[in-house]
């Protein structure tokens, strides 16, 4: 209507006022779900571990490619007695102004180690911390731990002084909202600090002047504005006319319009996550099932039965545009124990898996829920729809409840769901990782009940075995088992998109989280 | 006339829907991953079978807006129903026991005119969802909805019927059947009712248009019908998501839909206005 | 016309009363404030203790005077789920709705009033005709429907503007405006456009209906006579005239604006008042959606109250009774 009127008066105002050039390089991103806590310890999840990751360090880091660089400490050496050495760098501060010494790394273990942290398992094998000196420190594990490196790399470092001044020596309890100091206040080593943090709306960091590594890393970013768009085509919308430089996970099918736009590129990677479903087979009677006095996850046909119904090809090719790799296993390529015989996909196989069910009872089906995240995994509630439809084909009706993020993982931690989707990455790059966590019956994520004593004392074992040949022997022999008992059902391993304007220049890393001290802008 | 014959094909079509959609998009046994994100049939690359092509997961875009323009047009009926009953019962209340009560109900409607009434319903179904446990929001959403525009639009009913009921009240045979001893309600019900029909009959039509809007916009804000039975204003918002990409029909088809339909409805009651009572001009 | 006054003043008070009751039931009917509080895992005694110290063991009574004395305060409390004072998160949210909505006010009066003008005078013309039958298709489009179609023109289209979010705001004090920046005001035309529509087709039709009136009146047909000129007639005479009502109306068309300022708010995530009650509602964050509540009467309140005393002060009939 008067847009006519409009158009020519913008076109010559606009094209004088270019977005005006900034003294400094502000990094201006998004994606599409916040970081769940600033404390470091609460909760263990992609997002939330990329974003502390910039405040905070830990002793042990990763580099874009992946591979173990030193961070907090400079060296680390296994000595005898099942003691890890670890001699940590010098000189360094917090950004509150405090040193950095051995009692702080004795402290982030004690309060890391706690019940309702998240990252328990990860040092579970460390039974005692000794502090040599004020930048030396042993940890004595429970049994030889030859991956203890490994399972240091999302172990943040808190001051000491600064959380016991701020009544923040325990983690945050995040599945019982609890709120406390460290949720929305940082001091970290690390080469940004935080001015400003309005979850789900304005995250601001700001250079770190102080920090250790300045002037070692290429990265030239001096402000990082973080934004999070739920929506997606206002997240691309977003990227398209300039507000934001990145992108963390623009919309799949967006990518060539990206690409042709005038300014902008993406890159793509294979990402070491997993997408799978669990299915609570652990418990009497299903919460959410018309089924009573049963459970028909228990049946190991219905679980197979539910395998065999998901097209994976389907969901690789529509919901994901071709950026995915169909999974026979809960573990990507990259990680040790992640075989092409263990990862082949499982088949589609529709009359099979009506044959199965009919087999284990349930010819006429059963009703469930499907309890799925909408602002974590890339396409997340609209995998969980197209299962809806491919499950519905075998009997199998379901209601589908897709939430926050923020609220779908309590519902997992707390055990209070049937049928979830997750995904899992694994920043140790070992198979232990997803076998303390998801499979052995005493592992924190392991919602779905599974529990079978091969797995149990392989995980056990594994632990302290430092022979690869014998390790991936065992891993083996334990992914073997869960492919037969099906605990949960694997859907794909995660391709990585990012977009970004052509000023932004970053390598990419298999776990998507957002590196700033490698990113340059021009 | 066009406006009445539009209005009621648009009604018919999709109050049909169960039998001429060709899909049932609710089915999800009968929906193909493998037939996602088709274009329209006319262009290349679309299946004759999916005339306006298929959404991400794969339902048929034509069968969708059948059913969605199905629920939102029962919604809005629904709404308008509620609106409708509310507004009658306290205007008559109002006009025929007149004092304390006429002035209570009459100044309330007055204060409710004047906020308009998206955001009054933005705000009660905001409450409403609010009261209702998180795992029955879903659930209860469409009445959620329903109650919250019903109530936004009662007042303008409750008036016009108050007014009516004052004239009619004041006429001879009414008085007249006072006067016999008949009992009051068997008054409103026969002699006052029937003539005040007319007039809210023109604003419920009116009313409609208005609440198919709320309801779309409701939804498109993601606080009305949920995704999984979705409204015209579900489909657009979650369409939305394809808009930038190439994949218009997602989203552009159930926006015209609405257009078409609220236009017409529109017009529908413009026209009714006229035929049925010149004076309300 | 005191006693009018006075009867408006004591309406508005018993409406706000009728609001604030309706924000404190709110709280007590939504799920458990001290669960809201502490999280589920406390102790008895946690909760116990926080009950008494949130004065939910007293009468309900007592309650409701005490959340009405720090409602007129400004306190509302903490929001559950940002867990900061509402009244802060408030008055950081207000500027950016209030610019935003003093941009459409602006967009809506220049433009309506011109094109008003314009068609009232050039009754005939092509521009008019096409200007009117737009404003038709205008009315029947949903406001979400506009923004769509906006952003995809001029944000995702011709990259021209910015999709959404509020860039280049400036702090002076406490009030972050976007005034100051290029980028600000690229930011804010957007939603201001859309935002101002409805209120432009409103006041285009307004101003020229009046135009039509007042042209037929006898005093411009005397200046004609007289032989004024037709520009001193159009706006010396003619537009004047025509101004009053339309001043009222704006008056209650500010409230308006606030109402579907929720609606371009979401639809652009302009970070303001509107936006900010959406996601409470989602996260069913009670203290946010009371105070909002108590906000948007307390404005509607405001400019009604207003708008009455206007008309009393410019329309003498009115003062003798009610409308």
């Amino acid at each position: 209507m008067k847009l006519r009127k409009f158009i020519p008066f913008f076109a010559v105002a606009l094209a004088a006022t270019t977005s005006q050039a900034l003294a400094e390089n502000t990094l201006r991103w998004t994606s599409q779900g916040d970081a769940l806590t600033l404390d470091p310890h609460s909760q263990n999840e992609g997002p939330t571990l990329a974003t502390n990751g910039m405040m905070y360090e830990s002793l042990v880091t990763r580099d874009s490619a992946l591979t173990l660089q030193p961070e907090l400490a400079v060296s680390w050496e296994p000595m005898d007695g099942n003691i890890w050495r670890f001699n940590l760098r010098q000189g360094v501060k917090f950004q509150g102004g405090e040193d950095f010494t051995a009692e702080d790394v004795a402290f982030s273990i004690e309060r890391a180690k706690h019940e309702k942290s998240d990252f328990k398992e990860q040092i579970k094998s460390i039974v005692e911390v000794k502090i040599v000196d004020d930048h030396t420190i042993d940890f004595i594990t429970d049994a030889i731990n030859p991956i203890l490196p490994n399972q240091l790399t999302s172990f943040y470092i808190m001051d000491k002084g600064w959380s016991e001044a701020n009544n923040i020596v325990t983690p945050q309890d995040f599945a019982g909202e609890e709120e406390t100091f460290a949720v929305r206040n940082t001091n970290g080593t690390g080469p940004f600090k935080l001015v400003s943090r309005a979850p789900d709306e304005l995250t601001v960091l700001e250079k770190n002047p102080d920090w250790w590594g300045a002037g070692q890393f290429p990265g030239n970013i001096d402000r990082i504005e973080y934004r999070p768009i739920g929506n997606a085509a206002t997240r691309v919308a977003a990227l398209l006319s300039n507000e934001v430089d990145f992108i963390l996970d623009p919309p799949l099918q967006d990518l060539k319009r990206i690409d042709a736009a005038d300014g902008l590129k993406t890159q793509t990677t294979p990402q070491i996550r997993t997408i799978f479903f669990g299915m609570d087979q652990g418990i009497e009677e299903l919460r959410t099932s018309n089924v009573k006095g049963a459970n028909p996850f228990a049946d190991v046909r219905v679980r197979e039965a539910m395998n065999l119904a998901i097209d994976r090809k389907a969901i690789q090719r529509v919901v994901m545009e071709g950026l995915s790799f169909p999974a026979g296993m809960i573990t990507s390529p990259g990680v040790l124990g992640s075989t092409p015989e263990q990862d082949a996909e499982i088949p589609l196989d529709v009359a099979k898996a009506q044959a199965l069910m009919a087999d284990a009872g349930y010819a006429d089906g059963f009703s469930v829920q499907l309890d799925c995240p909408n602002n974590r995994y890339i396409n997340d509630e609209k995998i969980c729809q197209a299962a809806v439809s491919m499950l519905a084909k075998i009997g199998i009706d379901i209601k589908l409840d897709a939430i926050p993020k923020a609220q779908h993982f309590p519902k997992i931690q707390k055990r209070t769901s049937d049928f979830y989707m997750l995904g899992w990455g694994v920043p140790t790059l070992d198979s232990h990782y997803v076998f303390s966590y998801l499979l052995d019956a005493e592992g924190s994520w392991n919602a779905v009940g599974y529990n079978n004593e091969l797995v149990n004392s392989i995980t056990k074992g594994i632990a302290s075995e430092t022979d690869l040949e014998k390790r991936t022997a065992m891993i083996d022999e334990a992914w073997s088992q869960v492919r037969k008992d099906m605990p949960y059902i694997p859907i794909h391993h995660q391709v990585i998109a990012w977009g970004m304007a052509d000023n932004v220049d970053t390598p990419m890393s298999a776990d998507d989280a957002l590196r700033p001290r490698f990113i340059t802008m021009k | 006339m066009i406006a009445a014959f539009i209005t009621i094909a648009c009604v018919l079509a999709t109050m049909l829907a169960p039998w001429i959609a060709p899909f049932n998009p609710f089915d999800p046994t009968q929906i193909s991953l493998w037939d996602g994100k088709l274009p329209p049939s006319w262009i290349e690359g679309g299946q004759a079978q999916y005339i306006l092509g298929t959404d991400n997961q794969g339902r048929d875009m034509l069968s969708t807006i059948l059913y969605g323009g199905r629920l939102s047009i029962i919604v809005g009926i629904a709404a308008v129903c509620l609106g409708m009953a509310l507004g009658v019962i306290l205007g008559v209340i109002s006009g025929y026991f007149g004092g304390a009560v006429d002035a209570i109900i009459m100044r309330i409607a007055d204060i409710q005119l004047t906020i308009p009434g998206i955001l009054l319903a933005i705000l009660i179904n905001g409450i409403g969802r609010t009261l209702l446990p998180l795992e029955m929001r879903e659930d209860f959403a469409i009445y959620v909805v329903i109650f919250a525009i019903g109530l936004t639009d009662w007042p303008q009913f409750a008036r016009v019927t108050r007014g009516a009921t004052l004239v009619e009240s004041q006429k001879e045979y009414v008085q007249a059947a006072r006067v016999i001893g008949l009992p009051r309600w068997l008054i409103i019900v026969r002699h006052i009712l029937p003539n005040v029909m007319r007039p809210v009959l023109v604003i419920a039509t009116i009313g409609l248009a208005l609440a198919i809007i709320s309801e779309a916009t409701l939804s498109f804000l993601g606080q009305g019908i949920p995704p999984t039975t979705p409204s015209l204003g579900t489909l657009i918002r979650v369409g939305n998501e394809y808009l930038f990409s190439g994949l218009w029909w997602i989203t552009l088809f159930p926006a015209a839909a609405l257009v078409v339909l609220v236009f017409a409805v529109n017009l529908l009651g413009d026209w009714m206005r006229d035929a049925l009572n010149p004076k309300l001009r | 016309m005191l006693s009018h006054i006075l009867r408006r003043i004591a309406q508005s008070i018993l409406v706000m009363a009728a609001v604030s009751l309706i924000s404190f039931s709110l709280f007590n009917f939504v799920g458990d404030p001290v669960n809201n509080m502490v999280g589920q895992e406390a102790t008895r005694e946690d909760r116990v203790r926080i009950r008494q110290e949130l004065g939910l063991d007293d009468p309900i009574f007592t309650q409701y005077t005490r959340f009405l004395g720090n409602a007129i305060q400004g306190d509302f409390g903490l929001s559950y789920r940002i867990k900061r004072p509402v009244s802060l998160l408030i008055k950081e949210r207000l500027p950016a709705t209030l610019e935003l909505v003093f941009v459409s006010a602006v967009i809506a009066l220049v433009v309506g009033i011109g094109a008003g003008v314009y068609t009232g005078i050039k009754r005939n013309g092509w521009l008019s005709k096409s200007i009117l039958s737009t404003s038709l298709v205008g009315v029947s489009l949903p406001t979400f429907i506009i923004g769509i179609g906006l952003i995809y023109l001029f944000a995702v289209t011709l990259r021209w503007l910015p999709s959404s979010g509020r860039a280049g705001v400036v702090e002076i004090g406490w009030w972050k405006t976007s005034f100051l920046t290029v980028d600000g005001w690229r930011s804010i035309i957007l939603p201001a456009i859309t935002l101002s529509l409805f209120q432009l087709t409103m006041i285009l039709r307004l101003v020229r209906a009046e135009m039509l009136e007042v042209m037929q009146a006898d005093y411009i047909k005397f200046a004609r006579a007289r032989g004024l000129s037709e520009r001193s007639i159009n706006f010396v005479h003619a537009l004047k005239n025509t101004l009053v009502p339309v001043i009222t109306i704006i008056g209650l068309n500010i409230g308006g604006l606030i109402a579907f300022s929720v609606i371009t708010e979401t639809v652009f995530q302009w970070p303001g008042t509107g936006l900010m009650f959406i996601q409470a509602v989602d996260f069913a964050d009670v203290p946010i959606m009371a105070a909002y509540l108590c906000f948007v009467a307390l404005v509607f309140v405001l400019v009604n109250l207003v708008v009455d005393l206007l008309y009393v002060v410019i329309d003498p009939r009115i003062r003798m009774g009610g409308r």
